[in-house]
């Protein structure tokens, strides 16, 4: 079975052409060049044979996949050094530009286009994993407080593009416009209906680089997932149509028409829900699996694809609920190593899909065999396209701004009547016309291909300096921080107050009734119970962050030498240094594991540099789609990173984060501290050290009031354990947090500063710190007089065998 | 169902608060039908305890609050005025455009927003939000597995990030500033249906 279709030759011409440099070694009895096999005589024991059938099909696929990936990566690393042309030009037109050439390579050495991008392969095996993709990033919040508008753009304004693109193009034709085509009615619309959805694997390539506000995002993209709905019912339908004939269509055709379509698109989200249910309950089940876990969620999900597919059903809208059902899920009951796994692959599947998609739509043209040209034709259907779009788009607004609480205003209309690309969807639809229905096959594919050019590349490069132009909202760049959290949060309180008291059953009270439908029922069923119970946002993320703090913390103290700067106060921490890089050196993976569920920026530092997938972080800013308080972002700005972080929605590629090293120090310093003593109380036993001797205390009460004169210069009495003045009535009582008066007993000193013994007795680190800190702290207070010891300071091999006397000399890490 | 002033007459101020608030006719006289039915003992007052019945707002983490805001120190009782214009708050803001005779600054302006939102923290009203105040409004917002001195980190951390003069407490501008990136507009407004 060859995967790659390509069409083969007459003979074994065109196969000679590629195997050019045979081996010298091959001995006269290889004679592989025939595809029947070894019916060669044998006349001695051959020692090598160039066996190129035996491995053609797999090996030419892995070529192509190693093409796409040397020419992203060359890309990334030599046109991106020169800043301003990806600037200018997105990557897809790049991509496809590169596509030409190759197709001219191949053209010039075959003769003839052996590599086209054929429906089968498109459909089945590049689509599919984008989508999924789209559909486990999707930020589900923003997403359903704007479904109604997104479902009317999808439904009705493709159907007005369709028909309207339809009945024009037939028109221009009774009119005598395009020449001496053999084409009728039916087959206008069904060409219509095949070009006129946008298509989201363009929309995200394009508006990856351009950071419009989310709203107008949101808009746009979730119009061209759910389009697809309509898009599947119009063409099938229009398809039959096309067969059965222009006399046997009739009313009750039409209505079956009209009923395929619910059937189609309740049908196909219908079963994308099923299987992102059936995800979740996978998941929660896999505890003893941990290895494949994530494995499951690929399956099911093309599973769910091809079910969809198999019942006709809208495959895209399957795969896309899918992801949206089970991000939630997933996230919270797969091990976070699963959980970085999924987004990895995640996002390497749907990179390297779309790569290829885009360089194989610029192959596919270089084939004289294909190429029918009809001037207007072409040129019609661009216009139609363009000028369709806007009157569908500013219609259907101006009824829509009529119903919305914030309207959407017209130099968004404007960007979302250009943003309306046509990309691969349309293209392979069109590679599936059966061509002895259609005369005109060829036209038909040739002008889908020249609409998807003009969109991505040409209108892929205005997009930038239109938006600017325009002065659209963009996306805020900066990190949200922790004021904005909290208030984001009171303000959906607020909202759903406001809205009961008025009386409303607003928008916030269906939001807020789902919340706790969720909670209660769907989360106790999918989810694992260690996961509920730690369900609570904040608390993960926190315990997340304070391991992370922890182990570069530690990694700074093997840096510097010992970890005696904290017990200092006074004492600097000198961050002038890069030491993101030493970071990335230290621990490339442990930064992937501490990367949230719903990636926020990790990294310590750089992020991890060479891998440029943006998995990290992938949501809208600020619009979560948990209604926690994300104080995660905040927490981490504890550590390094500052306050401004430049964040890309469905970014496949890395950025720089902009880091204010005095920023940075400062906050390091104010931070630290009070991190380290909930690190260890957040994992660990509530229960305070047995031995508190006068030097930690001591530590620890200069701590505060260090930390307290850190935020301000005058130590204002409000030292933050000692007074905490709760007025009663205020607020919510939870008497588990009517604060102590002894605050002393509220803080957990860390074991590891208690100047006693470590009695391993009385904490008990879990299983999770256990594997994920081999090196304590207090193994590491050994490296300090190791140092000049011929002695290996390799805390892991310290730590397994500390009076082994290791050869080989000191690995100098960190150099005092 | 039209902007007929007619129906208007029995509602106190009713064009005083047609005037002043971004509200239509209609979405006043709907909301003065909900002062009514809140208003049990048709004494033409709200007290907290009514305000209290509302299904739901004590599952509200800031329910208390919001009821607080509803009632400033020393009034026990609302008039349906002040009933408006409190929730005048929650209109989209270009909605007054045409409200020529409006105060300076209109309460569903994003200033308006703002403060509204400010006030909520700020219980005692001497215009700042101290750490104590943030805490306890973090305290009944976050769940129930973060610890306390978890919750004081993220105080204190909220704090830091917005205090920019160092006073250790946040006050209207520094608020306001801290709130610059976000859409106030998007995220206060609801529908009143008209």
């Amino acid at each position: 079975r060859r995967y790659c279709t390509y069409k083969r030759a007459n003979g074994d011409v065109a196969l000679t052409h590629r195997e050019s440099p045979l081996k010298p070694s091959e001995s006269k009895s290889s004679l592989n060049h025939s595809e029947h096999g070894h019916d060669s005589i044998i006349t001695g024991i051959p020692i090598v044979t160039f066996k190129w059938h035996h491995v053609e099909a797999p090996y030419i696929i892995v070529l192509w996949i190693l093409v796409a990936g040397l020419e992203k990566y060359s890309f990334l690393s030599v046109i991106e050094s020169n800043h301003h042309v990806t600037n200018v030009i997105p990557e897809s037109a790049l991509l496809i530009c590169f596509g030409f050439i190759l197709g001219g390579i191949i053209w010039g050495a075959d003769k003839q286009q052996t590599f086209t991008l054929t429906p089968t392969v498109f459909f089945f095996y590049l689509l599919p994993q984008i989508i999924l993709d789209a559909g486990y990033f999707m930020p589900n919040k923003l997403f359903f407080s704007n479904m109604g508008a997104i479902l009317v753009y999808a439904v009705i304004g493709t159907c007005w593009n369709a028909a309207s693109l339809g009945l024009s193009l037939w028109g221009c034709h009774m009119g005598g416009a395009m020449g001496d085509l053999d084409i009728g009615l039916l087959q206008y619309l069904l060409f219509g209906s095949l070009i006129a959805a946008v298509d989201p694997v363009a929309v995200i390539a394009v508006f990856e680089q351009v950071h419009v506000n989310e709203v107008l995002f949101i808009m746009v993209f979730g119009e061209s997932l759910l389009n697809d709905g309509v898009t599947v019912v119009l063409f099938n339908v229009f398809d039959a149509f096309v067969s059965l004939g222009g006399p046997k269509i009739n009313a009750v055709e039409i209505i079956k028409g009209i009923i395929s379509f619910f059937v189609v698109a309740f049908g196909g989200s219908l079963m994308g829900f099923v299987f992102g249910l059936l995800i979740s309950l996978v998941t929660r089940c896999t505890k003893n699996i941990q290895v494949i876990e994530a494995g499951f969620v690929f399956v099911l999900g093309y599973l769910a694809y091809l079910t969809a597919e198999m019942l006709s059903l809208s495959a895209i809208l399957s795969i896309v609920f899918c992801g949206m059902c089970c991000q939630k899920y997933i996230n919270a009951n797969m091990d976070e190593r699963s959980v970085t796994t999924v987004r990895y692959v995640m996002k390497v599947l749907a990179n390297g899909s779309e790569t290829i998609v885009f360089v194989f739509l610029g192959i596919s043209a270089i084939d004289k065999s294909i190429w029918v040209w009809n001037t207007g034709f072409i040129l019609l259907t661009l216009l139609f396209i363009f000028v369709y779009r806007i009157i569908g788009v500013f219609f259907l607004t101006w009824i829509l701004n009529k119903f919305r609480l914030v309207p959407l205003e017209f130099i968004d209309q404007v960007i979302m009547s250009y943003g309306g690309l046509r990309g691969a969807v349309a293209y392979g639809l069109a590679t599936m016309l059966d061509e002895n229905k259609i005369k005109e096959k060829n036209l038909m594919v040739c002008t889908t291909l020249i609409v998807v050019y003009f969109t991505v590349i040409l209108q892929g490069i205005t997009m930038k300096p239109l938006v600017t132009w325009l002065k659209v909202k963009r996306a805020a760049v900066t990190e949200l921080t922790l004021i904005e959290k909290v208030q984001n949060k009171a303000f959906d309180h607020m909202l759903v107050a406001i809205e009961d008291i008025s009386g409303q059953i607003g928008h916030n009270y269906m939001r807020d009734k789902w919340k706790h439908f969720e909670e209660n029922w769907m989360s106790r069923f999918l989810m694992k119970p260690s996961a509920r119970k730690n369900r609570d946002h904040i608390f993960s993320v926190f315990h997340q962050l304070n391991l992370k703090d922890a182990m570069s913390y530690v990694a700074e103290g093997e840096r510097r030498g010992s970890l005696e700067f904290v017990r200092n106060e006074s004492a600097i921490v000198d961050f002038k240094k890069k030491f993101g890089d030493e970071y990335s050196e230290v621990m490339p993976d442990i930064m992937a594991d501490t990367s949230d569920d719903h990636g926020a920026v990790s990294a310590v530092g750089n992020p991890v540099p060479s891998v440029s997938l943006e998995m990290h972080e992938q949501t809208m800013n600020g619009m979560r789609e948990t209604d926690d308080v994300n104080s995660h972002h905040l927490l981490q700005q504890h550590l390094y990173k500052g306050r401004k972080q430049h964040r890309h929605r469905y970014s496949r590629s890395h950025f720089e984060v902009n880091k204010d090293e005095n920023e940075v120090q400062e906050i390091f310093q104010r931070t630290m501290r009070s991190r380290l003593e909930s690190f260890k109380s957040a994992k660990m036993g509530v229960a305070p050290p047995k031995h508190i001797t006068k030097h930690p205390k001591k530590d620890q009460q200069q701590k505060f009031s260090e930390g307290d004169s850190a935020s301000g210069p005058e130590a204002s009495g409000n030292s933050f354990p000692m007074r905490i003045s709760y007025k009663a009535g205020d607020g919510i009582e939870n008497p588990a947090f009517m604060p102590d008066m002894d605050p002393m007993s509220q803080v957990q000193i860390p074991p590891w500063l208690a100047e006693a013994e470590l009695d391993s007795g009385m904490v008990a680190p879990s299983q999770r710190a256990q594997v994920r800190l081999p090196w304590t702290p207090s193994n590491l207070r050994r490296l300090a007089p190791l140092r000049n010891s011929t002695h290996s300071t390799d805390s892991f091999m310290l730590a397994d065998a500390p009076a082994a006397h290791k050869p080989g000399g000191p690995r100098g890490e960190s150099d005092p | 169902m039209g902007s007929n002033s007619s129906n208007m007459n029995h509602i106190p101020d009713g064009q005083q608060l047609l005037q002043d608030t971004g509200f239509s006719a209609a979405q006043i006289i709907r909301l003065y039908e909900r002062f009514e039915f809140l208003d049990k003992d048709n004494t033409g007052h709200l007290r907290p305890e009514d305000l209290e019945t509302v299904p739901d707002l004590d599952m509200n983490p800031i329910g208390a609050r919001i009821i607080g805001a509803f009632f400033p120190p020393g009034k026990e009782t609302l008039d349906f005025g002040s009933f408006v214009r409190i929730l005048a708050h929650f209109l989209p803001a270009d909605s007054n455009r045409t409200r020529a005779g409006a105060q300076q600054e209109p309460a569903n302006s994003t200033t308006g927003k703002l403060r509204f939102a400010f006030q909520l923290y700020d219980q005692d009203r001497d215009g700042k939000i101290s750490r104590d105040e943030l805490l306890q409004v973090l305290r009944s917002m976050l769940g129930l597995q973060v610890t306390e001195e978890q919750l004081q980190c993220i105080a204190e951390r909220a704090i830091q990030e917005a205090d920019a003069d160092k006073d250790d407490a946040i006050s209207f501008d520094e608020f306001r500033k801290s709130l610059e990136k976000v859409d106030i507009d998007h995220k206060m407004s609801i529908r009143f249906l008209r």
